[in-house]
């Protein structure tokens, strides 16, 4: 038996890191991963932010999920939601300046993050606490996990610099840590080759294409384990999307008596 | 004037609020398929920044009088949750044809960052009212922009010929990709009008 559970919390952990992953197959969250993805310090930032909040709302919602009556559920997410929103936004602000620049209306933006109010519909509002916080770990492990996939591309390719400004985020362990090294400079040897840095890539256009680029490599992994491919479901995993699809539907059927 | 020129300019073309800022990435993408569904849910989205806007402005100041600044996240987003709400009870009791007309859209608009966002930049870059309620419109104006362009992008992508590993999600990103190269070519647009 405890074997079993133990198991079980694994699976729980890994879906969100490949299988469900909620950037690459899921879709979910686009536009945090589009906006800070210009660095990987940011990217790590964002992605250890967002998972702070979604550990933290999934175990409260879950613990909770008795108590909430299921018609005024959705604002209740979006209070307790915020109320940690606003906790990490004021840890931050204290402890790490910089990323709260860096970040700038995307840190409180996590409260709209649909991966965040998606788990807590799908996944912490029918759970026990111990697997809505692996769950929520998970996924906000692989959220983090593809960000940084996304932010070390455009970065290395944008920039010329593979983790600049790491520092901003190790002021957390005190100053100068790792000797004050602050991230790879490539731009030197690329110069030295008579190259230079692909600006286009850490321009608005960059993150769209390369999250495309990104998109269509995980639905090919996919298809060859005979998973369907990532679709575009700016609804369908909204928790609203149970009220808007109905209302659609009345929509078109008045549509048609007229 | 002139400054506010300038920000509904920028709202609209050089910092566009979907293609260069990234704020409403989810109704962009899921909504744009067709011209009139992305025409409505962006008037619907016009709207409820505006009126977001005008809510929050006075509550902002009230919170700052108080010393809550720290409250406004979770205010903003309940006052823009309740707005909805609010917004949809009054167009399906008074005015039928608009709500059938936009009221499909309203729900989603509660989970859309490109409100919320639009007030947090608002209270960030501390603006009076005017200026807030103009950088409003110029944002909502710039989302029905990006999402009406991408309305005939996405049609006129239907009859093409598509490789077989990009279709779908992938390619809509990256004739986004392109859609906002294009806005690139806006910069410096502001200085040139001489309105800064």
């Amino acid at each position: 038996m405890a074997d079993a559970k133990k198991r079980s919390l694994g699976k729980e952990f890994t879906k969100g890191l490949v299988k469900e992953n909620p950037v690459l197959r899921l879709v979910l969250g686009t536009c945090p991963t589009l906006a800070v993805t210009t660095s990987v310090t940011n990217a790590i930032g964002m992605g250890i932010a967002a998972t702070i909040v979604l550990v933290c709302s999934n175990i409260v919602i879950s613990a909770l999920r008795k108590l909430i009556p299921d018609k005024v559920r959705i604002p209740a997410y979006i209070v307790i939601i915020a109320s940690f929103v606003t906790i990490v936004q004021m840890l931050v602000k204290a402890f790490v300046p910089a990323l709260n620049t860096a970040l700038g209306a995307f840190l409180p933006l996590i409260v709209v993050n649909c991966i965040i109010l998606g788990r807590a519909e799908a996944f912490a509002s029918k759970n026990t606490v111990l697997y809505s916080a692996v769950d929520g770990l998970g996924m906000g492990v692989g959220f983090t996990a593809a960000l940084c996939l996304m932010g070390t591309i455009r970065e290395v390719l944008g920039a010329g610099t593979f983790l600049n400004g790491i520092q901003d985020l190790l002021i957390l362990f005190g100053d100068n840590v790792l000797n004050g090294w602050n991230g790879f400079d490539l731009n030197s040897g690329l110069e030295a080759a008579g190259l230079q840095p692909i600006t286009l890539f850490i321009l608005p256009a960059g993150g769209f294409f390369v999250f495309g680029i990104l998109i269509a490599l995980a639905n090919k992994i996919a298809e060859g384990s005979g998973k369907p491919k990532a679709q575009l479901n700016g609804c369908e995993h909204c928790p609203m999307a149970g009220s808007c699809t109905k209302l659609a539907q009345e929509n078109k059927s008045k549509e048609a008596e007229a | 004037m002139k400054y506010l020129i300038a920000l509904l300019v920028m709202g609209l073309l050089t910092n566009n609020f979907v293609l260069s800022k990234f704020y409403g990435i989810c109704p962009f993408l899921g909504v744009s398929k067709k011209l009139n569904t992305a025409v409505g849910m962006s008037a619907a989205v016009i709207a409820v920044m505006l009126l977001a806007t005008a809510a929050t402005y006075p509550i902002n100041k009230l919170l700052i009088s108080r010393n809550l600044e720290y409250l406004q996240t979770v205010v903003f987003i309940l006052v823009i949750a309740a707005l909805v709400q609010m917004v949809e009870i009054i167009l399906k009791k008074f005015m039928k044809p608009l709500y059938n007309a936009l009221g499909i859209y309203l729900p989603l608009i509660t989970t859309n960052c490109a409100v919320l966002g639009v007030v947090l930049l608002n209270v960030e870059e501390e603006y009076t009212f005017i200026q807030a309620m103009v950088n409003s419109l110029g944002a909502g104006l710039g989302f029905m922009l990006a999402m009406v362009l991408f309305a005939g992008v996405r049609k006129k992508m239907e009859s093409c010929d598509i490789p077989e590993f990009l279709k779908g999600l992938p390619i809509t990103l990256i004739a986004a990709s392109l859609v906002s190269l294009s806005f690139l070519g806006f910069s410096g647009i502001i200085e040139g009008m001489g309105l800064i």
